[in-house]
């Protein structure tokens, strides 16, 4: 030990070394390391999070399942892109008086479908099915849609009557659970949507636990009641394009060729993906990794799918390269927000958009009501992701009939209308001011990138040097 | 009411289901020549006019089946019967992947063998087959009867809810979470009673019922033996 180690005595009563340590000396048990630098010193590696993840799966002996969407991640994001719009050399529309065209026609490719889907608006209501949301919301949905003249898609769970009542316009879905799959649905329905996967979770089945398996639920999909209902991910009857193909061709005879037959994606490998799809489809649905879901493990939401942002340029590309482009439809979904977003996904290849989350939190979702019940599933407004529990304090994704009154339909269907409403303003805020009279109008050149990575992911000019990032 | 005639042969499939449909209103059965062994013949059928296909057909024959009673003098590719909700589908030979499929109701009779995966995701129903069924037959069966008068294949059973797989033969292997029960003595009577009813009757044969071990129905085991099986 050096000599200088030794010295005592200090003015103040205190060693050198105690003076040095600023009085943070060794304590027992721990004879190497400073304990403050502990305190705040977290690995970026070992965060609270992971340390807590450990904990709950030696608890648990199994994966963490949860509820909401995408977390926890870093990934290139809406808000690093930006509009440019229209100033010496583009001429701007007036975007306080001026029109701008929202109308969307899907499943219009030529000479196939006699009764094409047409929206007032591009933005619909992405499928949710009845089991993860309750009746009610479904319903408030359909209301809502209808009042500005869109459209619901039925989820997994089959048609719910309450719905389809409620909605002028609506896709029913044909999952690979099949459930309740029934042919006077089908020929009820005003579009078919073949999910092949959703991008919370591609690869993967859907998922409800049994809180949320009701007499109803369980019987609409013939399911034991309380089971943890796990659903496959692979289709019963078909497996690879050519199959997927003749599939098509079932359902377009089953209704006589009058309705538009959709198919869904998980957003992994879009380029190949879409341009499979548009082969047989006549509208391709993609949904990036942001995409939301009543319940899923939560390792597929952090650590599976591509950013929509990422995935829609390639999908177009795919279309262009395919000779599909204006024949087959691209819906985008997964982690819009508004119609900021909305519009940047339209700017960036969609010919529609799909609202999902945002939906539900137009419902209510989140709100700051019912303090108590957020605070028993261990949660508060503005961070409950609980969806999987059948707990929802505002009513919303639920099976239980007390919660469930706490939706009021008529209310919660008007500020879904009014929503869509206000993100349709914001479309084509930003529509007019590029110059654009009609939201399909909007294209890769009204954007610019703010950041690497998302001109890397998408494209789009990096603001400055005004060209795409590439190697 | 007459016998009326459809021929498929290279006709638009358009319109032979449509003049499939139009004339189950009009005849009293339906023949169909020259399948060519075509996809998606006879599907999403409401009323209950015979339907006799003269011949081989391709995948979905008699998919989405609401009513109709389709007879196929020969083999059927993928996915017969898929999603029926009810009605009668016959098959003089052998069925190929995934026989009545998702299907709700209703009876399919496989006179030969069935592939793979027979009665995969079943929700009601009743599946006959009197040879062999292969592979995963059953799997993730919700309801209903999927009977082999024959042998099963690999995995069978695999992942059921509440669905059954009666097996009159042997059974190369179970699924996971399934396992192989004797029936009770009224379970066999019913079976044996839907058997005789298509001239099946047997009472010498020796059932085993596959059903769920249900040891994975719920997140909440903590059965670490059980989750090792996926």
């Amino acid at each position: 030990m050096a000599d200088d180690l030794n010295i005592t005595n200090t003015p103040n009563g205190l060693s050198h070394e105690d003076l040095v340590a600023l009085r943070d000396g060794g304590v027992a048990g721990r004879p190497a390391g400073v304990p403050s630098s502990y305190d705040h010193g977290e690995s970026i590696r070992w965060t609270p999070k992971d340390i807590a993840d450990i904990h709950a799966m030696s608890r648990l002996g199994r994966y963490q399942i949860r509820g909401f969407t995408t977390a926890n991640r870093r990934m290139a994001n809406w808000n690093d892109l930006v509009f440019v719009p229209a100033t010496a050399t583009r001429l701007p529309l007036e975007g306080y008086r001026e029109s701008c065209e929202t109308k969307t026609v899907l499943g219009d490719r030529p000479g196939l479908v006699s009764n094409p889907i047409q929206l007032d608006i591009p933005i619909y209501i992405a499928s949710m099915s009845f089991g993860a949301l309750s009746a009610s919301a479904k319903a408030a949905l359909g209301r809502g849609a209808s009042t500005v003249g869109t459209m619901t898609c039925s989820g997994e769970g089959g048609m719910l009557p309450e719905e389809r009542e409620a909605s002028k316009t609506m896709v029913y879905q044909m999952t690979p659970s099949r459930y309740g799959l029934d042919l006077e649905h089908l020929r009820q329905a005003d579009g078919i949507e073949i999910v092949i996967g959703q991008g919370a979770k591609p690869g993967t089945g859907g998922l409800l636990l049994g809180m949320k398996i009701s007499d109803r639920v369980a019987r609409m999909r013939s399911l034991p009641i309380g089971v943890d209902q796990r659903s496959t991910v692979r289709h019963p009857d078909f497996l690879g394009a050519d199959d997927l193909l003749i599939k098509v061709e079932e359902l377009r005879e089953a209704t006589d060729y009058r309705i538009p037959i959709f198919v869904k994606l998980g957003a992994t490998r879009p380029r190949f993906d879409v341009a499979m799809a548009a082969k047989v489809a006549d509208v391709v649905v993609l949904d990036g990794a942001e995409g939301g879901t009543g319940a899923s493990p939560e390792l597929l939401l952090d650590h599976t799918g591509i950013p929509t942002m990422a995935a829609i340029p390639a999908a177009r590309e795919a279309l262009e390269e395919s000779g599909m482009s204006g024949e087959v439809k691209l819906v985008a979904s997964g982690g819009i927000r508004n119609g900021t977003d909305a519009a940047k996904a339209l700017a960036l290849g969609a010919d529609a958009v799909m609202i999902g989350t945002a939906a539900l939190m137009a419902l209510g979702c989140n709100s700051p009501r019912y303090l108590e019940d957020y605070q028993k599933i261990g949660t508060s407004p503005g961070k409950c992701h609980h969806c999987h529990t059948g707990r929802c304090p505002v009513g919303i994704t639920t099976q239980d009939p007390f919660l469930e009154t706490r939706l009021h339909v008529d209310a919660a269907a008007d500020r879904v209308a009014r929503y869509l409403t206000a993100m349709t303003m914001e479309i084509t805020m930003l529509a007019k001011a590029c110059g654009k009279s009609s939201v399909h109008n909007l294209e890769m050149e009204d954007l610019r990138a703010l950041s690497l990575d998302s001109s890397a992911l998408t494209g789009v000019k990096l603001a400055g040097i005004d060209r795409p990032f590439t190697w | 009411m007459t016998v009326a005639t459809v021929e498929a042969g290279d006709r638009p499939l358009r319109d032979v289901n449509r003049d499939i449909r139009a004339l189950a209103s009009t005849a009293s059965e339906i023949v169909v020549t020259d399948p060519l062994s075509r996809h998606n013949l006879a599907v999403a059928l409401t009323k209950d006019t015979p339907v006799r296909i003269l011949g081989n057909v391709g995948y979905y024959c008699g998919g989405l089946n609401s009513g109709g009673m389709i007879h196929v003098e020969g083999d059927c590719g993928w996915g017969v019967g898929e999603a029926m909700a009810k009605g009668t589908i016959t098959i003089d030979g052998y069925a190929g992947m995934s026989a009545g499929a998702s299907m709700r109701g209703g009876l399919i009779h496989i006179k030969g063998s069935a592939g793979p995966r027979c009665g995969v995701a079943q929700k009601g129903g009743d599946i006959v087959v009197e040879g062999n069924i292969g592979y995963l037959s059953g799997f993730m069966a919700h309801t209903g009867r999927i009977i082999t008068l024959g042998d099963a294949g690999d995995a069978t059973g695999d992942s059921l809810w509440e669905g059954a797989v009666w097996v009159a033969g042997d059974i190369k292997s179970l699924g996971v979470d399934s396992h192989a029960v004797e029936p009770s003595s009224e379970e066999v009577d019913d079976v044996e009673r839907l058997l005789a009813g298509m001239g099946l009757g047997d009472s010498t044969r020796d059932w085993k019922k596959v059903v769920s071990g249900q040891r994975l129905w719920y997140f909440e085991s903590r059965d670490s033996s059980a989750w090792l099986m996926i």
